[in-house]
């Protein structure tokens, strides 16, 4: 296989060199040969498919045997030696970290530019005027439609846009008038990313292929969303399925950085994170399956959480790797992202994988209170995973979070490093994984019931041309290797063999998360990126999701927030640091993102596209 | 909604044979009038005159080879709705009438499978004596094709629900009779797929999903059978099991029992070649092997396999045995043979993974042993029972054929104990009257009861045989008692005309006696007796004939039932 990469590196080995570059000899394009490298070994594990099953497993045997983990034998046979050397010399010795002196944020900005109070819940702000009669849902409707058409041009979050908007505000207004009862998302205005089904609009998933299909159904997730009284907006832009990084992918139209309209939104739910960053709706939901929702957050200066795995539906969401798929919330505070997890999680009959455990209510994280005078997460313990922080990522992202990590320590928290040495094999683990699992998924795809039909004689033909032209190169290059991981001689090599890894990746989260509340990392090797920047360089982008992809193998939570800026654009480019809990302790990453946020001072997050203009 | 996919597709080099089904009237298979043994002679002549430049006979060379048999049989379960959405499925709909976005594979749409389909696939594990799965998974098993809306079909590859069984079966008599076991490789879930509707002219075809999703479970036996009759027996043993259970209605033309056959031969006493294994579902299907498919009725079954016997032991006598290759072959009906459909060239490779939509399929002991203890007795079982009774094979075959008509027997004879009398009665006039009137044995008016109290008075001699039977026609038309009928009509003979069926020699007829072995065998099972008053009333079956054995064969075997009855309910 040669995607028609040249040069004489690696970028998967420039940008991050923890991987081993036996795999990735000069000059040669990037092979499953390459990807199997790297788990040529005989882990001894089996492989689980699903949170809940394995944290039981995982309990028992740490139950059994206290000495089956720490890893080493593990590692001895899966890593390269060169590396083993590096691990065994540092291998579990948590020790305080260098922190750089304070304040660090300040030397890396211009802190004028960013002087504002911490963000505030805009859905309780406009619960607040809507309850009290201040403003009506159609005057708050027609703000932030005005606000779409002026930015929209530039931005292109959005493939389409409901035309029910004013037509839902106004019954909302008729509730409220007659004194009745509206749900907590009344007159919310809610993006959705274009692969999750909306039965008043097309879900093209961003592909060529299902342009202009209508579900005749509500995603679970959308449908709780209208129950709770949001106003779906519109549906935003996205790499095609899901693959990719920075909605280059997406077949229509490619969605701007409200930071820098030359740089990527991030994605592939670019659009859902460039729509709250430039506040055209309150909140948005994404789809995340190896770091997409988080790594646009990132990149876009919002806040993006990604549920565990089974804590929201799936049923609706156009499938790409159904093991790792979930959908994802995006908010411009921790409050509103997470009041909009708590409206769409819960057990779905529709969703055999949808978790039972009953959802607690979120709202009792974010009370506001004086954070000044006490340690608010006194005793918490924060692990800042080391593999994340190393050389290959960029050095002001390191600054960045090694700055929250020393606002953590204000507020109370015990930091520590730790390290999780499997970390390196979940990318190549994950594109396996995830490839198999798309090739599998869109077969459907064949132009005969739905979607784009090629017009052909027979059937051989109608298949070939309706995909040969309804997908994007992106999405052909991943059936083909998923194709080639599940074929007969091949399954064990890679398909079986990550799924070996998977279960590796999960027993060290748990071990580390055994000793630490939350686990913190970047959400990406760098900031935003220049459009184009790497659309021809699929390993450079795939290696961007380093540091996402082994949460959605241990489907794990994680939240990302904006903690500072690097250098760029007319204002500086946001950075966001990701903090990973326990499965369904999504409350533990709220409560704490919630006061690191309202305590995180001189920054705001507001792009300066809408900062002007912004008042709601 | 329905419309969206009902475009035409144009199928010009369509390889998968026409849907529709010829319908073949069939009853059930091991009937005793059968005409398979003419069909078979019929056959044979035909084969030699396509071979007329041999000079030794067809079946002089059939006896120098021996054939390797095996079945894959697909059962579509009669669940409420289907395997993992909530339609329902009804033979003959419109087309895509019950369809979903679950079972049309839209975007976005997921699986959730129905608990009745696990509860099926353990009974008839159970049933074909097979070891289970406790912990299994559904796999995808992928392939384009325009019924298969989600370009994959939800299946069990590597940990099918349940391995490793046997049936039990007896040959019909004019087959030569004898038992057979013939041992099951794997019971396995999955959801069936759509059909195609193909147009007059043939330029189009169209695609209707409403069989798409519907439960199926296949059975794969090993191959162990060698004649045709014996993989149709085989197949018919099935049916009468799956009808026993509950599970389907097995109606083949319907298409709810589905045949697929593997063929090959080889010399006697040789031992390599042949359908070693039969795990085509793998990715090692690459052995020389025939496989037979469009098999609508037993009889087909068997003809095909004797035709396709026939066709290879030529070739094999001819030297021409590497024209037998691999490939599927369909049978048709008209021309009485089977033709190339086409050639299996290269493996498919349906790269199985595990379906990550669903979670494992986890069984509990308590939950296997619940469904196991509500297992009806099985025709293999009722079949022994019957022989310990001392009825006659071809007897055994016809009433155990059918669950009613076994019930309807088995209640008869615990009124009126003479088995032998009930068999005839219901064998005779009675099946004579369902043909004729076209009814199943639960739609005619006749209670089992009432054929007992006839026979009770034919045998005491209240009545003639003669007006027995004409009670017995009304009553079947119109229901009613027997005591009713004579007192009504007056039909208190003063003739009375010999018993037709005498009293067996030896025969113990002695109710104290009877009483007395019944006692002994009681005695000498405590353990059976605890399970039996525990709620295992099936274990009757096995007092019975431990009591017919301790009478050497003797015992009247109605009136040893119905002692046997009241001594185990602790009426003694
Ligand atoms: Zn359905």
């Amino acid at each position: 296989m040669d995607y028609g990469l040249t040069g004489d590196s690696s970028p998967l080995i420039s940008i991050y060199r923890r991987i081993p570059d036996v795999a990735m000899p000069p000059g040669r394009g990037f092979s499953f040969r390459d990807l199997y490298s790297y788990l040529s070994s005989e882990p001894e594990y089996g492989v689980s498919k699903n949170v809940e099953d394995k944290t039981v497993k995982l309990e028992d045997d740490l139950l059994t045997d206290p000495h089956s983990f720490p890893p080493t034998e593990m590692l001895s046979s899966v890593q390269n030696p060169r590396i083993l050397l590096l691990q065994c010399r540092r291998h579990h010795h948590r020790h305080r970290l260098p922190l750089p002196p304070k304040p660090y944020l300040q030397t890396t900005i211009s802190s004028s530019l960013h002087t504002s109070p911490p963000p505030a819940s805009q859905i309780g702000t406009l619960r607040k005027s809507l309850l009290s009669r201040e403003k009506t849902a159609v005057e708050l409707a027609e703000t932030y439609l005005t606000r779409i058409r002026l930015t929209e041009p530039q931005l292109k979050s959005f493939l389409h846009l409901s035309d029910n908007v004013l037509r839902d505000a106004g019954e909302i207004d008729r509730k409220i008038e007659r004194n009745e009862e509206v749900g907590p998302l009344a007159g919310v205005f809610v993006g959705v990313k274009d692969n999750i089904c909306t039965a008043d609009m097309p879900s093209t998933a961003g592909s060529r292929i299902l342009e202009g299909y209508r579900p005749p159904f509500d995603a679970t997730a959308v449908r709780k969303l209208r129950e709770s009284g949001a106003i779906v907006v519109g549906k935003t832009n996205l790499d095609e399925f899901g693959m990719g990084s920075t909605t280059e992918g997406s077949a229509y139209q490619v969605t701007a950085n409200p930071w820098d309209l030359s740089r990527v939104p991030g994605g592939s739910s670019g659009g859902s994170a460039a729509a709250v960053s430039a506040r055209q709706c309150v909140v948005s939901l994404g789809s995340d399956t190896g770091g997409s929702v988080r790594q646009p957050a990132s990149f876009c200066g919002v806040v993006g959480l990604k549920p565990t795995y089974g804590r929201v539906s799936r049923f609706g969401l156009v499938a790409y790797a159904s093991s790792l798929d979930v959908i994802g919330c995006f908010g411009s505070s921790v409050a509103d992202t997470g009041t909009l997890l708590y409206a769409i999680s819960g057990h779905d009959k529709l969703d055999a994988t949808s978790s039972k455990r009953e959802v607690p209510n979120f709202a009792s994280a974010f009370i506001t209170q004086d954070f000044s005078e006490s340690k608010p997460l006194k005793g918490l313990r924060v692990g800042v995973i080391r593999e994340t922080i190393d050389s290959g990522v960029d050095p002001e992202v390191i600054s960045s979070i090694h700055g929250a990590a020393s606002h953590l320590e204000e507020l109370g928290c015990i930091v520590t490093e730790v390290s999780l040495p499997s970390f390196s094999l979940g990318l190549p683990a994950y594109y396996i994984l995830a490839s198999s699992e798309s090739s599998s998924n869109l077969s459907r795809y064949d132009g005969i019931r739905y979607g784009n039909q090629a017009v052909s004689d027979e059937l051989a033909s109608l298949y070939g041309d309706s995909r040969a032209q309804g997908f994007g190169s992106e999405v052909k290059m991943r059936i083909l290797m998923g194709t080639y991981a599940l074929s007969a001689g091949y399954y064990d090599a890679y398909y079986k063999r990550a799924q070996q890894v998977r279960t590796l990746v999960q027993k060290s989260f748990k071990a580390a998360l055994d000793e630490n509340d939350i686990l913190i990392s970047p959400a990406a090797p760098s900031v935003a990126y220049k459009i184009g920047e790497k659309k021809n360089d699929p390993l450079a982008m795939y290696a961007g999701d380093i540091m996402t992809v082994n949460v959605n193998l241990a489907g794990l939570p994680a939240l990302v927030l904006p903690c500072g800026f690097v250098e760029g654009g007319s204002a500086g480019l946001p950075v966001g640091f990701q903090m990973i809990g326990a499965a369904f302790d999504e409350e533990k990453l709220l409560k704490v993102g919630h006061i690191f946020e309202q305590t995180l001072q001189g920054c705001s997050f507001v792009p300066p596209l809408v900062a002007d203009g912004f008042a709601c | 909604m329905a419309l969206t996919f009902f475009r035409g597709i144009q199928t010009r080099p369509i390889w998968l044979y026409p849907s529709a089904f010829v319908a073949t009237k069939h009853v059930f298979y091991c009937t005793m009038k059968s005409t398979q043994t003419q069909t078979l002679e019929k056959q044979q002549p035909e084969l030699k005159a396509s071979a007329n430049t041999q000079s030794k006979t067809l079946d002089n060379i059939l006896t120098d080879y021996e054939a390797i048999i095996g079945l894959e049989t697909h059962v579509q379960l009669s669940t409420q709705t289907k395997a993992f959405c909530s339609c329902p499925y009804n033979y003959g709909s419109q087309p895509n009438a019950t369809v979903c976005p679950i079972c049309m594979g839209l975007p976005g749409a997921l699986p959730v499978l129905n608990s009745k389909v696990i509860e099926h696939a353990v009974r008839l594990g159970l049933a074909l004596n097979c070891k289970l799965s406790y912990n299994s998974k559904f796999d995808r098993k992928q392939y384009f094709y325009p019924d298969l809306p989600k370009g994959y079909q939800i299946s069990q590859f590597d940990i099918p629900i349940a391995t490793g069984g046997y049936v039990d079966l007896d040959l019909p008599v004019e087959f030569g009779g004898g038992h057979r076991r013939f041992g099951i490789t794997r019971v396995h879930m999955e959801e069936d797929a759509g059909k195609l509707l193909h147009t007059g002219n043939g330029s189009y075809s169209q695609v209707d999903l409403n069989r798409a999703g519907v439960p199926l479970l296949e059975i794969v036996s090993e191959p162990d059978m060698r004649t045709g009759i014996e993989a149709a027996e085989y197949a018919a043993e099935v049916q009468r099991l799956v009808r026993y259970l509950g599970v389907s209605n097995g109606n083949m033309q319907e298409g709810s029992l589905r045949c697929d056959v593997n063929v090959s031969v080889r010399p006697i006493g040789q031992l390599e070649f042949g359908t070693k294994e039969r795990l085509s579902c793998f990715h090692n299907l690459d052995e020389e092997n025939v496989e037979i498919k469009n098999l609508n009725s037993f009889s087909a079954v068997q003809r095909s396999i004797d035709f396709e016997i026939s066709r290879q032991v030529l070739l094999h006598s001819q030297g021409h045995g590497d024209q037998i290759v691999q490939e599927t072959r369909l049978w048709e009906e008209g021309a009485q043979k089977t033709v190339t459909m086409r050639k299996k060239e290269g493996l498919a490779d349906y790269r199985y993974f595990p379906e990550p939509d669903l979670p494992e399929v986890v069984l509990t002991k308590e939950y296997v042993d619940d469904v196991r203890s509500s297992l009806p007795e099985l025709p293999e079982m009722k079949r022994r029972r019957y022989e310990k009774m001392g009825l006659s094979m071809q007897d055994i075959l016809f009433l155990a054929n059918d669950m009613n008509v076994a019930d309807f027997f088995d209640t008869t004879i615990a009124k009126c104990a003479d088995v032998k009398l009930a068999a005839n009665w219901i064998m005779g006039d009675i099946a004579a009257y369902m043909k004729n009137e076209k009814l199943s044995i639960n739609e005619i008016k006749l209670t089992p009861q009432e054929l007992g109290e006839l026979i009770a008075s034919i045998k005491s001699g209240t009545i003639s045989g003669k007006i027995g039977k004409e009670i017995l026609f009304e009553l079947m038309a119109k229901g009613g008692t027997v005591k009713g009928m004579i007192k009504e009509k007056d039909l208190v003979q003063a003739i009375i005309e010999i018993n037709p069926v005498p009293v067996r020699k030896e025969e113990i007829v002695d109710p104290l006696e009877i009483g007395k072995l019944v006692d002994k065998v009681i005695a000498e099972n405590p353990k059976q007796l605890e399970q039996y008053r525990g709620g295992k009333t099936k274990l009757q079956g096995y007092f019975a004939g431990q009591v017919m054995k301790e009478s050497k064969g003797k015992a009247n075997p109605g009136l040893l039932n119905k002692i046997l009855v009241e001594k185990l309910n602790g009426k003694s």
